[in-house]
């Protein structure tokens, strides 16, 4: 299986907008931990360009690329290999290269300026997120005929889960604040993995002290180890299902 | 080597490709698949190849029904219409890709062709830069490279120039020599003259006849091939138009 990612991967690793992305991540990372002279604070204007940018690009380079390698898939089909080995071989290939890009862009000015447990959870929560969103992208563009469809459905995914969602959760949390709420925020930020990475990285910082009740809540609990394994168990999930479901709709597909 | 189509059916939303298609090739036979844009012939290499499933009927490769498990493709090389590759790979790695992934025994590996169309010499270019022409040449010596039993090849001559294209008409003949199978789909009739066994024609996505060329003639008196078609297709009154417009190319019409 291993074969064909390593080529899938010389080609990506050589394609523009992956490098382009990595020096913009590199630059953006390095002048934000010059500018600020407290660290903690390019940690937090860090974690916004993680909890925007990041799921943005994976989303729509992931999709781009799926389409301009639609004849290359085909040509892989007429070969025999299985479509289950083929997809997963995409899948790995794209997001290593995607990874080695926030590695390299975002990780190497972290590690430098700012190693630490915040440091550490940035970086696990953009490589999950990178995963995630990767495989969100595979969903959708398995889904779409073409691809101004797929684009269009991964740039929606990407409102939805950046944009949208925050607003319909304040909707909730507003309308039903008479009642208690705090298990049901922890359930619904797992449902969003933007949500989740931004709580779980907020609650290592001191400013989590300005989220009262709730934020007391959710550092007794994802602040445990318990809390760190279920934000883990989240995230696989969020990875796993969207590529098993996009397995199984390309398995039937006609191509 | 046989395949064997029974029953084929498939439809895309409202377009029938393929319209209860029954039939037998063998090897040794080289099949021209004929008919207008949209007859569903890719449609029907398409589900040979299990790229498309059939809505309904099986297919038949060696006697085996082709459902799920990918090891029949060993026998089939393929050249698809259009081949694209990765933009940043080399042509030699893509060779060397396929090699790798495939492991095949050293002395099945057919380079022919990479040797006559001097692919050799540009191994060390990226995709990217190629011309279409270039391109189906690469798609051409993939076919090839592992010496199938089964050859498809799907509009074979449309970018290549006309000396690359006979190169490609040698190579086919040299392996209908070997007792192999080869299915191709064209529109230019011409151009497949001197390979070709059986005709099977197709239009809205059924077929209306698979013939060899012997009998074909025999009852057109016809001795071109196009004119063959031509005859069979006025005496059944189907839609024709586009054959006389094929027979009779305006000059601006390339045919080769």
């Amino acid at each position: 299986m291993l074969k064909l990612t390593k080529y899938i991967l010389y080609d990506i690793t050589r394609n523009k907008v992956i490098i382009a992305y990595t020096l913009f991540l590199f630059i953006i990372s390095f002048s934000m931990f010059q500018m600020e002279e407290n660290s903690s604070k390019a940690m937090m204007s860090l974690l916004n360009i993680v909890l925007i940018v990041l799921p943005l690009v994976s989303l729509v380079f992931t999709t781009i690329h799926y389409y301009n390698s639609y004849e290359f898939i085909e040509l892989m089909l007429s070969q025999p290999m299985s479509r289950k080995r083929i997809l997963i071989s995409e899948f790995s290939g794209i997001s290593t290269s995607l990874l080695l890009a926030f590695l390299i862009g975002v990780g190497i000015p972290v590690l430098i300026f700012a190693p630490g447990s915040i440091g550490y959870s940035i970086l696990f929560t953009g490589m999950s997120l990178t995963l995630v969103f990767t495989s969100l992208a595979f969903l959708a563009s398995v889904i779409s005929r073409d691809k101004a469809r797929g684009i269009g459905f991964s740039l929606l995914l990407w409102f939805y889960f950046a944009i949208i969602y925050d607003g319909l959760v304040l909707l909730i949390l507003f309308n039903f604040s008479d009642y208690p709420l705090e298990k049901l925020t922890l359930l619904l930020s797992s449902l969003n993995p933007i949500d989740l990475g931004r709580v779980f990285i907020m609650l290592k910082m001191d400013e989590s002290a300005l989220m009262g009740y709730t934020g007391a809540l959710y550092k007794d609990f994802l602040g445990s180890g318990t809390g760190m394994l279920f934000v883990s168990a989240v995230m696989v999930l969020w990875i796993v299902m969207p590529l098993w479901l996009a397995l199984q709709k390309f398995r039937r597909k006609d191509l | 080597m046989v395949i064997r189509l029974e029953h084929i059916r498939k439809k895309f939303r409202r377009l029938q490709a393929l319209d209860d298609v029954n039939v037998k090739f063998e090897s040794g036979q080289v099949i021209s698949l004929v008919g207008p844009n949209g007859s569903g012939k890719t449609t029907l290499i398409k589900s040979i190849l299990g790229m498309v499933h059939p809505d309904s009927g099986k297919v038949f490769v060696d006697d085996e029904w082709i459902n799920g498990d990918p090891s029949y493709r060993e026998k089939i090389g393929y050249m698809p219409q259009v081949g694209r590759y990765p933009d940043n790979m080399k042509i030699g790695q893509l060779f060397n890709m396929l090699l790798h992934l495939r492991k095949p025994i050293e002395n099945r590996i057919d380079r022919d062709l990479i040797q006559q169309f001097e692919l050799e010499k540009i191994f060390e270019k990226p995709m990217r830069t190629l011309s279409g022409g270039t391109r189906q040449k690469v798609s051409a010596a993939i076919a090839f490279l592992f010496d199938p039993a089964i050859l498809i090849l799907d509009e074979p001559t449309a970018g290549l120039d006309p000396l690359a294209s006979e190169i490609l008409k040698e190579k086919i003949l040299e392996e209908k020599k070997k007792d192999k199978m080869v299915l191709i789909s064209s529109h230019i009739l011409s151009d497949l003259e001197e390979l070709t066994s059986h005709i099977m024609y197709m239009q809205e996505g059924k077929m209306l006849f698979f013939k060899d060329i012997a009998s074909l003639k025999e009852e057109t008196g016809e001795i071109r091939l196009g004119k063959a078609v031509a005859g069979i297709m006025k005496g059944k009154e189907y839609n024709n138009s586009w054959i006389s417009r094929m027979l009779n190319p305006r000059p601006t019409e390339k045919i080769y």
